[in-house]
């Protein structure tokens, strides 16, 4: 194939998928494979005093801390958390043992045979509980699991000398992941080594975790991605806690153990998006510009840390969004509670920071008698400009052209126009949003931590089989991989093979997040290709190696979090118009437009899945979404009660591509998986804002808080 | 054990002894290991465990299997064997109607039963159809491009 690369092809799983055929982890069943079921407190914290367990019938197991032969904590970051609680439990839901056995109803009696005596602490229930109770910390001596500070200019001068300062504060609620596929794993253990299978994002994180739990080598271990039934995120991290765990049962026990979770289970005990608290002031000069940025960010991490500081740094380098603001002042804390952990979801703490800085901007301009369009475009980031940690977009900001494609695309200044000056009895209103995403990991972490390795093998019949670690959780990958290494050498889709990574095959190439897939792992591939390409002749396999290299021009000093955060951004805007209901206050989406730089789409079709997904699931953050903690334990526990959106809550949504071309990505290509979720919510607030003329700064907005709004707030 | 069941499962006479309350789901999957409809939710809101019964669409996920017996079952498995799944698989192909993949059986069953109704069904009837089927993945656009594709294509087919 040599055309470009964007034009879409068939994807390369699509038969199997579509005929049902495709294995889950849930599809496997292996001869005498046993079941497992996790005990868990239905305390928010407390010490445990003992743990009453019937005797078992032969053939059943109790698998629990003493089973973990290493270390009972999961590898991550700070490690504070157990693969099975041991004397204490910090939120309602933490798994204190699985049994284990061949029926799954006598599984349940033991189950609830099984007798916890606790002894309750005062638990920390919510981050201003953190804040005002004296209560003992959770973590450390503050209670955060981190704090972190940046800056730039000279913020205290910007206040001083500022003509109006405007304060807001913004809140987010969760959003759970919902991938239709509930988590799932499967642990065997044969010859010496431990096998788990199941629907895992990064297999080498749960690698890690394995080896770790059981101080073994990395000979012992493997771990082997099923057919992923979505992940956003949602299994980056979890399935390196239930990965141990099954992982315990399938050597105590020596049989295949399988471990699905429910519905109710899932929506329960998983990682979700962090609730957000987040307190902005702006100090604009008598020329209607922000000189000053200063931000309050909270996230609530839940009881153990995962991957929370770092989606809190994710907020806070975005909280400037599109915008260039000379001072800037951003302090951040990830704060412990009694709940569940929140960990990577899409956007990773982006989609809260973009939401309080567009609203902000909306707000700020709506004061200030100005048209809010103008005041944001009056703001924009452009190329040599700094970035909120003092790094450089270095790329072409494309941002003008792609707000004047949506402009005409979605009618956006007539109808904003027409809306706001019309009758407000029919509660029209359409809201626009600019968002951008750092693509890869922060900083420096993919030279020092990451450090990926991909290898392209020629076989003896001529094909080529790509070696990596990254795993398609439906975004497409299997396909957009085999696309750029099929491109690069001139060969069919069809001769490249890629399989589920088994990380006994498979070099370390890093996890499928943080929108570094494509650009840095699919870069590796090209060039591997390349290096191929001209060694093809060589007779009998020929196998090729390529490693990460940081590029040059890239400084950042991970200690006080300054320099380029990300070797590239890619950017979007969106517009969205509503119809809010005048007696309900229900919201109807009546038009979604978008254009997006992702630099080079690898397949547009691909392209436009990622981008309708995306969207949809910041607009179900934005509106449908709720899921509230109260006493510590999840309200939501059903589809039913967490709702996400439908065939029926969306029309059609159309979209534009805008290339701009980035060196160090394949064919040009940059991140794109995040991004399309990040500007659904702010567009949709700044549309139901503009229909109600109430200025918003909550998520999600729900029919109880438009009803609250318009009865306390002034109309426009 | 429990009473003899017997039903048609994709156009086969099959039977077997069992609970009758258990969830047709489980035995469709467990003593028929078929494995296409799935599990999202377990409470008939999700419509990844869609089938056809009596070719009309259902959740087996809510089904107590007793309530099948002389009854007529399809699932994909059966399904994927005809001349319209072939159009549809096309369509839903050409359209990238397909991402994770797990609501993928359950949405399909979901346009058959559309189409076997209403064989030229406009844009919102589609997404009025596939209502009780969520999917996370795609935002249901490029789903409902690929039922209409199917219907265009499929002329004379339902």
């Amino acid at each position: 194939m040599k055309e470009n690369i964007s034009m879409p092809i068939p994807k390369v799983d699509h038969q199997e998928k579509m005929a049902g055929a495709a294995n889950y982890v849930g599809d496997l069943k292996l001869p005498g494979m046993l079941f497992a079921k996790t005990l868990r407190s239905d305390r928010a914290r407390a010490l445990i005093k003992t743990v009453d367990t019937p005797p078992l019938p032969e053939g059943y197991f109790i698998v629990d801390y003493h089973d973990i032969p290493g270390r009972n904590r999961v590898k991550i970051m700070i490690d504070d958390q157990p693969f099975f609680a041991e004397d204490r439990v910090n939120y309602i839901g933490e798994p204190i043992l699985l049994v284990v056995g061949p029926d799954k109803q006598k599984i349940l009696e033991i189950m609830a045979q099984i007798r916890v005596d606790y002894q309750d602490i005062a638990p920390i229930l919510t981050m201003d509980d953190a804040e005002n109770q004296d209560l003992p910390p959770i973590f450390g001596d503050k209670n955060y699991f981190a704090e972190f500070a940046i800056a730039k200019g000279d913020p205290e001068e910007g206040f001083a000398r500022a003509k109006y300062i405007f304060e807001e504060e913004f809140s987010t609620g969760y959003q759970e992941q919902l991938y239709l596929e509930t988590q799932g794993v499967l642990g065997v253990y044969e010859n010496g080594q431990i096998t788990v299978y199941g629907s895992i994002q990064c297999p080498y994180y749960v690698r890690d975790a394995l080896m770790q739990a059981f101080g073994w080598g990395s000979e012992r271990v493997r771990v082997v991605q099923t057919t992923l039934g979505g992940a956003f995120g949602g299994k980056e991290d979890y399935p390196s806690l239930i990965g141990g765990q099954v992982a315990a049962a399938a050597v105590k026990t020596g049989k295949p153990v399988q471990l699905l979770f429910d519905r109710a289970e899932d929506l329960e005990v998983t990682t979700k998006r962090h609730p957000s608290i987040i307190r902005l002031r702006a100090a604009v000069d008598e020329n209607y510009r922000i000189t000053t940025l200063a931000a309050d960010i909270r996230y609530n991490a839940g009881a153990y840390s995962g991957l929370s500081n770092v989606v809190l740094q994710r907020g806070m380098f975005n909280i400037a969004g599109v915008y260039h603001f000379p001072n800037l002042k951003v302090k951040g804390r990830t704060v412990a509670t009694n709940t569940v952990p929140n960990g990577a979801f899409r956007g990773f703490g982006a989609p809260q920071a973009i939401f309080a800085i567009e609203m902000q901007m909306e707000m700020i301009a709506r004061k200030l008698g100005l048209d809010p369009l103008d005041f944001k475009m009056n703001h924009l980031a452009q190329k040599g400009d700094s970035t909120t940690t003092g790094g450089t977009f270095r790329q072409a900001v494309k941002l003008p052209e792609l707000i004047a494609t949506v402009e005409q695309l979605s009618s956006y200044r007539q109808k904003t126009n027409e809306f706001t000056n019309g009758n407000h009895k029919t509660l029209k209103g359409i809201g626009m949003s600019l968002f951008l995403h750092g693509c890869g990991f922060t900083g420096s972490g993919e030279r020092d931590f990451i450090k990926a390795q991909v290898k392209l093998r020629k076989l003896a019949d001529g094909k080529v089989e790509i070696l990596a670690a990254n795993t398609d959780m439906g975004q497409g990958l299997k396909t957009t991989f085999r696309k750029i290494v099929a491109n690069t050498l001139d060969l069919s889709v069809e001769s490249v093979i890629y399989q589920n990574p088994d990380t006994t095959r498979v070099p370390n190439s890093g996890p499928t997040v943080a929108s570094r897939t494509i650009m840095i792992v699919g870069k590796l591939l090209e060039e591997a290709a390349r290096e191929l390409k001209q060694r093809w002749s060589e007779p009998g396999e020929i196998e090729v190696t390529a490693n990460y290299r940081h590029p040059t021009d890239m400084r950042w000093d991970d200690k006080t979090l300054s320099g380029d955060a990300y070797p590239a951004y890619s950017w979007g805007v969106n517009a969205v118009e509503v119809e809010v209901d005048p007696l309900t206050f229900e919201i109807q989406i009546k038009g979604v437009w978008s254009a997006f730089d992702v630099g080079k789409a690898i397949d547009e079709r691909i392209m436009r899945g990622q981008i309708e997904g995306g969207i949809l699931q910041g607009l179900g953050y934005g509106s449908l979404e709720k899921m509230e903690s109260r006493q510590g334990k999840l309200q939501q526990r059903s589809v039913t009660d967490y709702i996400i959106p439908t065939a029926m809550d969306c029309v059609k949504m159309e979209h534009r591509l805008i290339d701009n071309l980035y060196d160090d990505g394949p064919f040009g290509a940059k991140g794109a998986g995040e991004l399309t979720l990040i500007g659904g919510a702010p567009a949709l607030a700044a549309a139901v804002s503009n229909a109600l003329g109430v200025p918003l700064h909550k998520l999600p907005i729900t029919p109880e808080y438009l009803m609250e709004v318009v009865k306390d707030g002034p109309k426009n | 054990m429990g009473p003899k069941i017997d039903f048609t499962l994709n156009s086969r006479p099959v039977s077997l002894e069992t609970d009758p309350l258990r969830r047709l789901l489980d035995v469709l999957r467990e003593d028929f290991e078929l494995t296409g409809p799935k599990e999202g939710c377990g409470e008939g809101e999700c419509g990844a465990c869609s089938i056809l019964l009596n070719g009309r669409l259902i959740n087996s996920c809510l089904t107590p299997v007793g309530t099948v017996a002389g009854q007529e079952i399809t699932t994909i498995e059966g399904f994927r064997l005809t001349e319209r799944f072939k159009v549809l698989d096309k369509a839903f192909a050409d359209a990238g109607a397909v991402q994770c993949g797990y609501c993928t059986p359950g949405m399909v069953m979901a346009a058959e039963a559309l189409l076997r109704k209403n064989s030229k069904p406009s844009e919102m009837a589609i997404r009025e159809a596939i209502s009780g089927n969520l999917c996370r993945c795609t935002g249901y656009g490029m789903i409902v491009e690929a039922i209409q594709l199917a219907a265009e294509r499929g002329e004379g087919l339902w």
